[in-house]
């Protein structure tokens, strides 16, 4: 693996709430290397927004990120101070998030906020802005580019939109996007659409991309590698086709097994109960309570986190084809 | 555009009747009448009451006096001052620069600091410079403004002998014939040395006054219309272009944020005149907030009933013209 354009290293953000701090990431790890596409998925609530969001530095100051390492590209983002991570946000590390509709200013249109970036970031002229503006809705599909440039948010529709969140998030040649569920809000016909957009601008430009989603057939169609998040934790990261074979946490095969594609019989097998909130952490593993397999140990020790062999999977009896390992030695 | 201006215009129609009603009734409902009010207490012969009475037409059923005023309304007509016998209008149009004057420092000054301390504190939520600026709004707000200027008066020309402590010029030092009607443009049309600085003496204490309801009230809306942008996507996506924080909150958040405090600030322009009668009679400032408190006094049906019409639909012009501003700011509505 070449040098890593993107390494996180135990990356833990709380919130300070009124019931004491909330840990909505906990020791996440992660690293994207120039040109890779990784996805990364897990339920709402499970704090893989919240995680990318501190690495773009986009979290409310209630929130306290700590980390072992959080680089980008040679820099230390936790170092950084704040205007000199404004230079690498919006031109080395753009971010496309999951409601474009509101993600766009509607006091402006849009040519203004794709120009702006490239005013704040780089040297161009205001002609040669407006060129690149024209050539970047060209590059994301949209017609009569000089007549969009002049419309104002409200009058695109929300596939629309995304195209020109996609084509703002290139506008400074970026080395790494970070795309927040790009498709989630759209129409299932525009899901399409934008997510095969994304892949081939990915593959054209190679840019880096960390794809954030809850949907394992995208992550199976596109990504090369896959992390697994519950619960703000990390259970288990794998390269994408070991991890649709042989998925080591009990959680990752509960997500496969509830794919309709993967269904054997009649009714889709679901996982039972919801991702623990602020009150109702267990003790041992998050995932304890909605595990098939869990024991008393599972219930009262926090687990472990197996080699990468196994996954980096974060629990007491990782699965090996199917199977719980470790059983008796810990029984 | 032209549908909605249009509409917006006939609205105000109904407004204007039901205007002409009340301040006709409620002028009328003052006990005393304006020959009782000019003889005061050395009474007057019943038969030259009534010769008066006649002239001034208050010998005719009530219902004829309002249906002879409102036929003069509509032509234009806003009658004749019975203590001046000068036409309501004209006086109304020597006098309202003035207050015009007052109006627009006043709001320039409660604009000019409201807009940023509601942006201060809303960026700065929680902290000590929010708990600040929300509580001096919240007393600016409650504060009597005739107790307000009597204390800036006592403190500010009395104690430091910084201000004036009245009217809108040193008559003494300079005089020149009124232009414009307006203090600072006419001293400076002057030339004469002084004038200019003068006349922004007399105007500092009572656009203070007049201006610190509206500056409270712009700076609550600012502060709570700022916390709601500042919590929408569009800010974050701003802030994900490394833009820098003036820029985001500055331009991205305050242009959305703004949207209805422009309408409350047009809203604020019934304040002011409002305030303007209690402002302009603490300051001795000769405009129509004192013009109508004495013609209360004088019990001069026209002057009063002319004055709070013109008054009034100075107010709703001004929220019309906020209204067709609002469009203009909100492209939402502008392509809608």
């Amino acid at each position: 693996m070449k040098e890593p354009l993107l390494s996180i290293r135990n990356l833990t953000v709380s919130f300070d709430t009124a019931r004491g701090p909330f840990k909505a990431v906990d020791g996440v790890d992660l690293d994207v290397a120039p040109g890779e596409l990784v996805a990364i998925v897990g339920e709402s609530g499970s704090g893989k927004s919240v995680a990318m969001l501190a690495v773009m530095g986009l979290l409310p100051w209630t929130a306290t990120i700590t980390a072992d390492r959080l680089s980008f590209d040679g820099h230390d983002l936790l170092a950084l101070a704040p205007r000199e991570r404004r230079r690498i946000i919006g031109r080395d590390l753009a971010m496309i998030f999951q409601e474009p509709m509101s993600s766009l200013n509607p006091c402006f249109t849009v040519g203004f906020q794709i120009r702006e970036a490239m005013k704040a970031h780089l040297d161009l002229s205001r002609a040669e802005r407006q060129a690149r503006a024209v050539e970047l809705l060209e590059l994301v599909g949209i017609p009569e580019p000089e007549r969009r440039l002049r419309a104002f948010p409200h009058q695109l529709s929300g596939g629309m939109s995304q195209r020109v969140m996609i084509a703002m998030a290139l506008a400074c040649n970026p080395k790494l996007i970070i795309a927040d569920e790009p498709t989630t809000a759209l129409d299932v016909t525009i899901q399409a659409q934008i997510l095969d957009l994304l892949l081939r601008l990915q593959k054209e430009s190679g840019v880096g991309l960390v794809l954030i989603t809850h949907d394992m057939g995208v992550v199976a169609e596109t990504a090369q590698r896959v992390c697994v998040h519950y619960a703000g934790q990390q259970v288990e990261m794998q390269p994408t086709r070991g991890l649709f074979a042989d998925p080591h946490h009990p959680y990752t095969a509960a997500l496969l097994a509830a794919l309709p594609e993967r269904a054997k019989g009649r009714i889709l097998p679901s996982i039972p109960g919801v991702v623990p909130g602020l009150a109702d952490r267990p003790q041992g593993c998050l995932f304890s309570p909605r595990c098939r397999f869990a024991t008393e140990t599972c219930r009262r020790v926090p687990p472990p986190r197996m080699g990468s062999e196994l996954g980096l999977a974060l629990c007491h009896y990782p699965l090996v084809e199917g199977v719980p390992q470790n059983r008796e030695i810990a029984a | 555009m032209l549908k909605f201006f249009i509409r917006r215009v006939a609205l105000t129609v109904p407004t204007f009747v039901a205007l002409m009603f009340v301040t006709f009734v409620a002028v009328r409902l003052v006990p005393g009448d304006p020959i009782e009010a000019r003889t005061g207490e050395r009474g007057i012969a019943p038969e030259r009451l009534a010769q008066l009475r006649h002239q001034l037409g208050l010998d005719q059923p009530v219902w004829k006096q309002f249906l002879d005023y409102a036929n003069g309304l509509i032509h234009g007509d806003f009658g004749v001052s019975i203590v001046t016998k000068t036409p309501v209008l004209h006086e109304f149009a020597t006098l309202f620069p003035a207050t015009l004057e007052l109006s627009i420092c006043a709001l320039i000054f409660a604009v000019v600091l409201g807009i940023p301390a509601g942006v201060i504190a809303a960026v700065k939520r929680g902290g000590i410079i929010d708990h600040a600026v929300m509580t001096v709004a919240l007393a600016g707000y409650s504060m009597p403004i005739f107790w307000w200027g009597l204390l800036l008066i006592m403190f500010m020309s009395e104690y430091l002998g910084l201000t004036p402590v009245s009217g809108r010029m040193d008559l003494i030092n300079y005089y020149f014939e009124p232009v414009t009607g307006f203090m600072l443009i006419d001293s400076l049309l002057s030339d004469q040395e002084g004038a200019f600085g003068a006349a922004v003496a007399h105007l500092i204490l009572p656009s203070i006054v007049l201006g610190t309801i509206p500056l409270a009230v712009i700076a609550r809306m600012t502060r709570s219309s700022m916390l709601e942008v500042l919590g929408e996507d569009y800010v974050r996506t701003a802030r994900a272009k490394g833009l820098s924080p003036l820029r985001v909150v500055g331009l991205h958040a305050l242009r959305n944020a703004l949207i209805p405090v422009v309408t409350v600030i047009g809203l604020q322009t019934g304040t002011l005149l409002a305030g303007a009668v209690l402002t302009e009679t603490i300051f001795a400032w000769p405009g129509v907030g004192k013009w109508l408190i004495e013609s209360i006094s004088r019990r001069d049906y026209p002057a009063l009933q002319g004055g709070i019409m013109l008054i009034s639909g100075i107010v709703i012009l001004v929220n019309l013209i906020v209204d067709m501003l609002y469009v203009a700011i909100n492209p939402r509505i502008r392509h809608g």
